[in-house]
């Protein structure tokens, strides 16, 4: 048996059913529950041990389409940077205000995957987010919180 | 029937209707141009606005995505021989040389005349087939229902995961388990939550959807540095030439339309087999059916080549609808989105709909009709224009994807915690795609989670704990047989071509 990155995601697969499982037979039900033919836990109970099983299968059973993957192909630094920044946009979002945050997700978003037309940076971020706020709080009469705008007293 | 049709019509023909048809297949057709960037994401991008309209309305909009993608995927196979759905493969193989010998604009005729045709004929099979359906399903019993949803998840898992039939099983189970988190809807009591709050009314359908689907192809983009713009910006510089089909060639279609409508609307009801599968077996079936001298021109720019594919994929997609609206049992991914939609709009699809809300199920099918003549009429002279639209950079269009799928969430739950289990949601999912982990498995188990435990409770406290539920009913136990079938073939099968 070959160990690949396949076969490695298959046994984290398997770890997560038996923690799964465990949890499941934590689960705290009614006494008088405890021994009906179906309660809270029966069906995650199931579903851990077929999770065991087909990920078991598939860390037993030889590949039919070995995947190769050549690290130097992908695009990890960009990928990473993205992910940071929508961690950053989630955190500031409620606090900051839905404008200000999403305006600066998308001016850094852009930049990170490398565009540098600041022209097309600056309208594609806060008057985009200006009329899409406008269309869906103004128009559509969608709840955007937004405490900066409203202590600016922009937003009502 | 008369006057569920009538309903139906006057429902659909409303003017806000006919507005999301025409957004629903111009925004689908957008999105289903780009390599990559398939149905679901579409769909997945429009839930949240689909939250503001009636049940109806939502679903004829989502509807109209469906086709329109599809119909999108056509274009980039048919002009630059990148597929931009699955479903539409098979399209390229006559398609594009046809627009290499400087018919690009016939072949898109084809395609439109063709899928127009596949999808009109389907809308009709799917009238006369839905109802009669849900009469019979009405006499399905829970135990029937869990065989069913089984059987969804392990065809899908079977014929659309491309021989990862385990993986896809793996998928399955982790769809499940994320549906199981939460309070239980029977005791109300809290599982999975590790003693958050915000996990005790589970995790949202919206949220899954987004990160496995926007969220992570989008990633999965950047990740594998491919640029599905690309294809938009070759589109915008062909050159259509004439969309005239001559006699000769209409005859071609008419002979090939009504047996590829049949197979596509057949394999579209199955669970699990959808477009893809359709297109290549018409496309099979075509070359089996037409003369030497005829299938000598296949793969080199035949019309009826064209024009089995696609009417078979347009059919196929109204097949899909069969299961979802007469059992409550989505057939295939995309479908499982809808059915989530659904849910979401406190609406349980499944044989009675028909009867509870007419409006609904029938507005449905007459929108898939209209929405058949939108892309016939507006989608095809527009494509040049829609494609030079689309030709924005990716370091545009990825963070625009990201910026809706967040915004989504956010509008729904005003949650930092929903925001970032998405987050993590989408990273988990764009490594498993690195590594042909298929996401439709995931989706059609975690919308099909909760209705799959009831029915499981109700069987097992019926039957008393026992599960001779299973080969009690005689239906049930058919079922059974073919889960089993489909099981055992599928790992002997990936144990078996090793050696």
């Amino acid at each position: 048996m070959k160990i690949n990155s396949v076969k490695i995601i298959s046994l984290l697969f398997f770890v997560l059913s038996a923690f799964y499982l465990y949890t499941a037979y934590q689960i705290q039900v009614f006494a008088f529950d405890e021994d009906a033919p179906f309660n809270a836990k029966t069906f995650p109970i199931y579903l851990g041990y077929v999770g065991m099983f087909f990920s078991g299968l598939k860390m037993v059973l030889p590949d039919q389409k070995p995947i190769e993957i050549n690290p130097t192909n992908l695009e990890f630094k960009k990928t990473i940077l993205l992910v940071i920044t929508m961690i950053f946009y989630g955190a500031t979002i409620l606090k900051v205000g839905f404008f200000l945050s999403t305006s600066l997700f998308l001016v850094f978003s852009y930049y990170f995957l490398g565009e540098r037309r600041w022209k097309y940076i600056l309208i594609f971020s806060f008057p985009f987010v200006a009329i899409f706020m406008y269309l869906l709080h103004g128009l559509l009469a969608v709840y955007l919180r937004d405490p900066l705008l409203k202590y600016i007293g922009i937003m009502g | 029937m008369i006057e569920g049709i009538l309903i139906g019509i006057k429902t659909a023909l409303s003017f806000q209707n006919l507005l999301m048809v025409m957004i629903g297949c111009f925004a689908g057709t957008i999105i289903g141009m780009l390599p990559g960037l398939g149905p679901m994401t579409a769909i997945a991008l429009m839930i949240p606005i689909t939250y503001g309209f009636d049940p109806a309305t939502g679903l004829i909009l989502m509807a109209g995505v469906y086709y329109g993608a599809v119909f999108g995927g056509s274009t980039s196979s048919i002009l630059i021989n990148a597929p931009g759905v699955p479903g539409t493969v098979a399209t390229s193989f006559d398609g594009y040389p046809m627009a290499q010998q400087g018919k690009a604009g016939k072949a898109l005729a084809i395609a439109a005349y063709s899928s127009f045709a596949g999808g009109t004929i389907a809308a009709i099979f799917l009238l006369i087939a839905a109802p009669s359906l849900s009469k019979v399903s009405l006499s399905f019993r829970s135990p029937d229902y869990f065989g069913l949803m089984i059987l969804g998840l392990t065809a899908v898992a079977a014929f659309s995961s491309k021989g990862n039939f385990l993986k896809a099983m793996m998928m399955c189970v982790l769809g499940l388990m994320l549906a199981s988190v939460g309070q239980d809807t029977l005791s109300d009591i809290p599982r999975f939550t590790f003693n958050t709050m915000n996990l005790s009314d589970g995790i949202s359908f919206v949220l899954v959807v987004m990160a496995t689907f926007a969220m992570s192809e989008a990633l999965t983009i950047i990740l594998k540095k491919n640029d599905p713009t690309k294809a938009a910006k070759q589109i915008s510089l062909t050159d259509l030439g004439s969309i005239k089909v001559s006699r000769e060639e209409t005859k071609q279609m008419a002979k090939t339309i009504p047996r590829s409508s049949i197979l596509g609307f057949i394999v579209g009801v199955l669970p699990g087999a959808g477009a893809t599968i359709a297109s290549f077996l018409a496309y099979g079936m075509e070359r089996n059916f037409v003369n030497n001298e005829e299938k000598e021109k296949f793969g080199k720019g035949s019309v009826q080549g064209l024009s089995a594919p696609e009417t078979a994929n347009n059919a196929a997609c109204s097949g899909a609808f069969v299961p979802l609206l007469t059992l409550g049992i989505p057939g295939s991914g995309t479908t499982a989105v809808m059915l989530g939609a659904l849910l979401g709009f406190g609406i349980q699809p499944g044989p009675r709909l028909y009867e509870t809300n007419p409006e609904i199920f029938w507005s449905v099918i007459m929108s898939m009709y209209i929405g058949m003549v939108v892309l016939l009429i507006l989608n095809l002279p527009l494509i040049p224009y829609i494609a030079r639209i689309l030709a924005v950079p990716r370091t545009f269009l990825i963070p625009m994807i990201l910026f809706f799928s967040v915004t989504g969430i956010y509008l729904m739950s005003f949650n930092n915690f929903d925001i970032f289990l998405m987050i993590g949601i989408a990273v988990v999912a764009t490594i498993l795609r690195l590594y042909d982990f298929p996401m439709p498995p995931l989706i059609l188990a975690f919308v099909l989670g909760g209705l799959m435990e009831e029915n499981l409770r109700r069987s097992l406290l019926i039957s008393d704990g026992s599960w001779s539920f299973l080969y009690n009913r005689p239906l049930t136990l058919c079922i059974m047989i073919v889960i089993l079938a489909i099981v055992i073939w599928q790992v002997y099968n990936s144990f078996v071509k090793k050696k």
